[in-house]
């Protein structure tokens, strides 16, 4: 139990369960900013599995990190971009709810 | 093979446990409380635990830069948004309770079970031995040799982003 920081499946482990609390939260949230937070969890997950698989097997240590430097700075321009739509659409629709953007429905 | 609870690689392992923890139950709180205020803060705390595990991969870098960039400008990001847009999530459960919680949970599970059991299952096998340290320094190195490219585009991302920003959030304001 003490060793399990040494083992490539832990990592593994909670990247899927935190890839699974994001979907969850993608399908369960009514409104956009709380799928925005789920889709921030679904991306963390994805990063825990980069730098597990770059600590454990890769044969450059750095490609894995700088692949999560990357996912973080795309992460950080969808936030930008995602509360400037919250923020537009809310001015438009009084509402952030999805049920409530049908505009483009046939 | 197990370490003593009280020797260096024990004490080691209890905090990775903690650190464990603190992930989970800040991803419970970010997708299951009503107000969404609270599930900013679960998000918050989850990024700690993950910059924690991060550390434990031997990345102090991407660990300080996930508490930097998610848990200072992210997760602020979202607040603020939140503030600005007063979201009644109360209300809207309340509206449609039950069917979405379960399809939700069930789809979120398989996958999460699908994934872990896959990533299980298979023998990994190591790509050959390690050409460098992964220190700070590599990173830098390979940032502005190998990785430059990527580099630049990131920068021009980021902005874009900042500009369409600007844009989006100002369009039909007097």
């Amino acid at each position: 139990m003490l060793t399990l920081s040494g083992q490539l499946n832990t990592y593994l482990v909670i990247g899927a369960i935190l890839f699974g609390f994001g979907i969850f939260g993608l399908v369960r949230r009514p409104s956009l900013i709380g799928m925005l937070i789920a889709a921030e969890l679904v991306l963390s997950g994805a990063s825990i599995n980069f730098m597990a698989f770059n600590h454990f097997l890769a044969p450059d240590p750095t490609v894995g990190q700088i692949f999560t430097l990357f996912i973080m700075a795309i992460a950080a321009a969808e936030a930008a971009i995602a509360m400037s739509i919250v923020i537009a659409v809310y001015r438009n629709y009084k509402s952030i709810e999805t049920d409530d953007l049908t505009e483009l429905k046939g | 093979m197990n370490p003593s609870l009280f020797s260096p690689e024990g004490l080691a392992g209890v905090i990775f446990l903690i650190l464990i923890g603190v992930t989970l139950i800040g991803a419970v709180i970010a997708t299951c409380t009503q107000r969404l205020i609270r599930s900013v803060v679960g998000l918050a705390i989850c990024f700690l635990g993950v910059a924690g595990l991060y550390y434990f991969l031997n990345s102090p870098f991407v660990a300080l830069m996930e508490l930097l960039i998610y848990v200072g400008a992210v997760c602020v990001t979202i607040a603020f948004a939140i503030m600005l847009a007063e979201p009644d999530e109360n209300k809207l459960l309340r509206k449609k309770p039950g069917m979405s919680g379960g399809l939700s949970l069930v789809c979120g599970g398989a996958i999460a079970y699908g994934l872990a059991y896959a990533g299980v299952n298979t023998t990994w096998v190591s790509a050959g031995a390690k050409v460098n340290d992964g220190s700070v320094k590599a990173i830098g190195v390979e940032l502005l040799t190998t990785f430059s490219m990527v580099f630049e585009l990131v920068s021009v991302v980021l902005l874009i982003a900042i500009l369409g920003a600007l844009v989006l959030a100002r369009a039909g304001r007097n």
